[in-house]
């Protein structure tokens, strides 16, 4: 990717369908961020909350940033170049206000520090995209952010894995959550 | 200590509630690796020279779940559950794909081991370093797809409850039995996920005997400091680049099978291993996919095939069958060895096995040498009570199925796996049912068939595998064989899934171990001194047994006598085992193996490999 193309805004388009739950995003999310292979302290989380209805949990970078309003320390912010929601870590006090304020309950804390975990967009590159496709599993995909609404993917995991159940088991997949 | 590990496994004790953490040296585990290797050397340093006391079903047994060093960094989570199986009782690594062993490691362990048994149903619940002993009884009794719901919900909503500052939780990883293994039967299952099984061995008839449901974990740490971390990442990449390159296995996983394997090479089983061929081309892997497939993708962490595919019937008969696609193993035995040759009753059929905590492969088997008793008129319709068990019938064979679970009727004796069973049914007919029995040590033989030799294992691979009829782990000359048991040995103590390891040089395997432990390995030193060392440990548990069965291999080490009756039809009509070759080979076998001509370890040989203790306790079969 050239630097202009870094430069513009993008967004993760996600297809839940097309998740097969191997979470190469995890591995890739986590050791680019943490240096080590740390499922629980990757931004982007696959639940399962059950087997086959897989799905990549993350930021969505919603057109009003609920969360980045609701931090008391401004902690948050958003990013110029992509338009990605940062963590300041030397100034979040890890108190969960911008979990509550998120529509979905997307960010989650460290598991040994206490900050905030939020997709950062990896600058621009976003590296669990990459695996992605990588593997043609296409779940995830980077497209340019438009004014289009965001904020409709920021769902709770109950709520997009009854959806997903539906989907992809029919009528019955309700009754496997 | 050495990278790649956590450091320490658990026991829990269930009789007296004790819990406590195990640590190994570096030696053991530079020697036994993890997994299955460890599973052997922790079996005879526990019982040793008493194996034969040993009831696998009884309180003492243990139950291992236990990772490798390269699980998690391997691409593709596995664990290996093993024990005293109550099929060969002998050891078998059984490994299981999932988050299960990922989970763990990043909880601090390396492995569970439980003893004892509980008073009422439990099921454990792990959470890093605090391990809780839990009231089960709420979900024993469940079928899988109901443990896993409850589970998930009730361990999801005790971790947001304790721990409320982390925002959403995710699901635990759990290792748990159906019904089947609640029961005790003999070709239970440990499972994880829907239909993703320990099977070989029966270990879900021991995790039912200690009334354990399941075992849950959820670990937040990062998996275990490696020695050598950008080599890690270089040959995760490796790994990975080659399994994209393989479209067979990324497309079908092993689901082309069905069809191909009985048309072209003639070896799957077909209505009790009675055929090896057929041409029914509704069993297609086309067919699945387009009547059946709704995912074609599914995988477990790390994997870059996703070999896995979920299947759903949308009309019919079978309406709302839901369950991984059935792979290979599944659409032969729970398919053409029961006569069923369409995508809709052959998922039905996976999904009712699934759902009760059966083996796929052990019921398959079981439920084809009953379908042939019925057929030969030696099991009657009132043996069966009343069910007319006609090949095809995938209603009838899914009612015997739930009979077996719950061990009601006739279903009690078939609940004894294939072996077993045909002991007992020969005694109340007074009939010598063995022949129809395929079986090799009380394990059924995996879907591999070898009259036509055009697939993989060799004409003395099942008879003379130390974990018998397992298709995963078969004899195999040279020892370094890519198919050999032997090699395989590293796979399942490493813990990572061989499917992985297809096209890539096993040199890229051993370095992988290296950057991962530090540890220097070559092929030649794994095959002739470790591998060694493990296959001799888990070929003297097998010949010591007990106590309800001892083998002896001048007998047993032997093919299920139909592999010697020609097959009758397809292009290698007329095909037989010839005993004679299997003899000669077999010969050749024990001399390169380091076994008498009785098939028993030599003595010069295990002193060579440190392993006295063993050959004092051979003393006894020599």
């Amino acid at each position: 990717m050239s630097e202009a193309e870094k430069r513009e805004a993008i967004w993760i388009a996600r297809d839940y369908s097309k998740c097969s739950g191997c979470r190469r995003c995890e591995i890739a999310c986590s050791l680019f961020h943490e240096k080590r292979i740390w499922p629980e302290a990757s931004r982007i989380r696959v639940f399962m909350l059950a087997p086959g209805i897989e799905f990549p949990h993350f930021c969505a970078q919603c057109e009003d940033y609920p969360c980045v309003e609701a931090c008391p320390t401004k902690a948050l912010s958003i990013s110029k170049e992509t338009g990605a929601v940062l963590v300041d870590a030397n100034t979040c006090i890890g108190c969960g206000k911008c979990i509550e304020a998120c529509p979905g309950n997307v960010p989650h804390m460290h598991p040994t520090e206490n900050r905030i975990l939020i997709c950062d967009l990896c600058g621009g590159d976003p590296q669990c995209v990459k695996v992605c496709r990588e593997g043609l599993w296409n779940a995830l995909q980077v497209v340019p952010r438009r004014a289009d609404s965001y904020k409709l993917y920021a769902r709770t995991p109950e709520e997009i894995a009854r959806s997903l159940a539906v989907k992809i088991f029919g009528e019955e997949g309700e009754h496997l959550l | 200590m050495i990278c790649g590990y956590a450091g320490k496994f658990l026991e829990v004790n269930l009789s007296t509630m004790e819990i406590k953490e195990v640590r190994f040296s570096d030696e053991v585990l530079k020697d036994y690796v993890g997994g299955r290797g460890l599973a052997a050397k922790i079996l005879w340093d526990r019982f040793g020279s008493r194996w034969e006391t040993v009831d696998p079903l009884g309180s003492e047994n243990l139950l291992l779940l236990l990772t490798g060093p390269l699980t998690g960094f391997f691409p593709g989570g596995r664990i290996c559950v093993s024990g005293k199986s109550p099929q060969s009782n002998g050891v078998i690594g059984s490994t299981v794909g999932g988050e299960f062993g990922v989970e763990l490691k990043c909880a601090g362990y390396d492995g569970i081991f439980v003893s004892g048994e509980a008073e009422k149903p439990v099921y454990l619940f792990i959470k890093d370093g605090d391990v809780e002993v839990r009231d089960a009884s709420h979900i024993w009794g469940l079928d899988a797809k109901q443990t896993v719901a409850v589970l998930t919900r009730e361990c999801r909503e005790l971790l947001k409850k304790r721990f409320p500052q982390k925002g959403e939780w995710r699901e635990p990883a759990i290792l748990y039995i159906g019904p089947a293994g609640e029961n005790k039967v003999r070709t239970a299952v440990v499972a994880a996920k829907w239909s993703h099984a320990a099977g070989y061995g029966g270990y879900g008839a021991v995790m039912g005997a200690k009334k354990l449901k399941a075992v849950v974990v959820k670990g937040t740490g990062p998996l275990p400091e490696v020695a050598d971390m950008e080599a890690v990442k270089r040959l995760i990449q490796e790994v990975c680049n080659n399994a994209y390159e393989s479209e067979l296995w990324r497309r079908w996983g092993t689901g082309s099978g069905g069809y191909e394997v009985g048309a072209k090479s003639s070896s799957e089983p077909v209505r009790n291993w009675q055929d090896e061929w057929h041409d029914e081309k509704s069993f297609g892997v086309d067919q699945f996919e387009n009547r059946v497939w709704v995912k074609q993708y599914w995988g477990d962490f790390g994997c870059p095939t996703t070999c896995l595919k979920l299947a759903v019937v949308r009309a019919g008969r079978f309406k709302g069958a839901i369950t991984d696609n059935p792979d290979y193993e599944l659409q032969a035995y729970v398919g053409t060895n029961l006569g069923i040759f369409t995508p809709e009753a052959n998922v039905y059929m996976a999904s009712v096995i699934d759902d009760l905590g059966l083996c796929g492969i052990q019921t398959g088997n079981v439920l084809g040498f009953a379908a042939e008793l019925y057929q030969r008129g030696i099991l009657t319709k009132e043996d069966l009570d009343g069910v007319e068990l006609k090949w095809g019938d995938a209603e009838a064979f899914a009612v015997l199925a739930k009979k077996i679970a719950y061990r009601e009727g006739v279903g009690d004796i078939l609940a004894e796996g294939t072996y077993r069973a045909a002991l007992k049914i020969g005694r109340l007919k007074g009939l010598d049912v063995m022949p129809y029995a395929v079986q090799v040590k009380g394990v059924g033989v995996g879907a591999h068939g070898i009259r036509s030799e055009k697939d993989y294992p060799e004409i003395y691979s099942y008879a003379c595998s130390v974990q018998c009829g397992d298709h995963t782990s078969i004899a195999c000359m040279p020892l370094d064989d890519s198919r050999s048991e032997h090699i395989r040995i590293f796979d399942d103590s490493g813990v990572i899934c061989f499917f992985n390891t297809f096209g890539l040089p096993r040199a890229l395997v051993f370095d992988f171990y290296k950057a991962v432990t530090g540890i220097e390995l070559t092929k030649e030193e794994w095959v002739n001194t470790k591998a060694m060392k493990i296959i001799q440990l888990q070929r003297a548990m097998l010949l010591l047994g007990g106590p309800d069965l001892r083998w002896n291999p001048e007998i047993h080490d032997d093919n299920p006598p139909r592999f010697y009756e020609p097959l009758p039809s397809g292009p290698f009509k007329g095909k037989a085992v010839e005993r004679a070759r299997v003899d000669e080979e077999k010969r050749k076998y024990y001399e390169l193996v380091g076994w008498d001509e009785r098939g028993i370890p030599k003595s010069e040989v295990l002193r060579r490999l440190g392993l006295d203790d063993v050959d004092k306790a051979l003393e006894k079969l020599r």
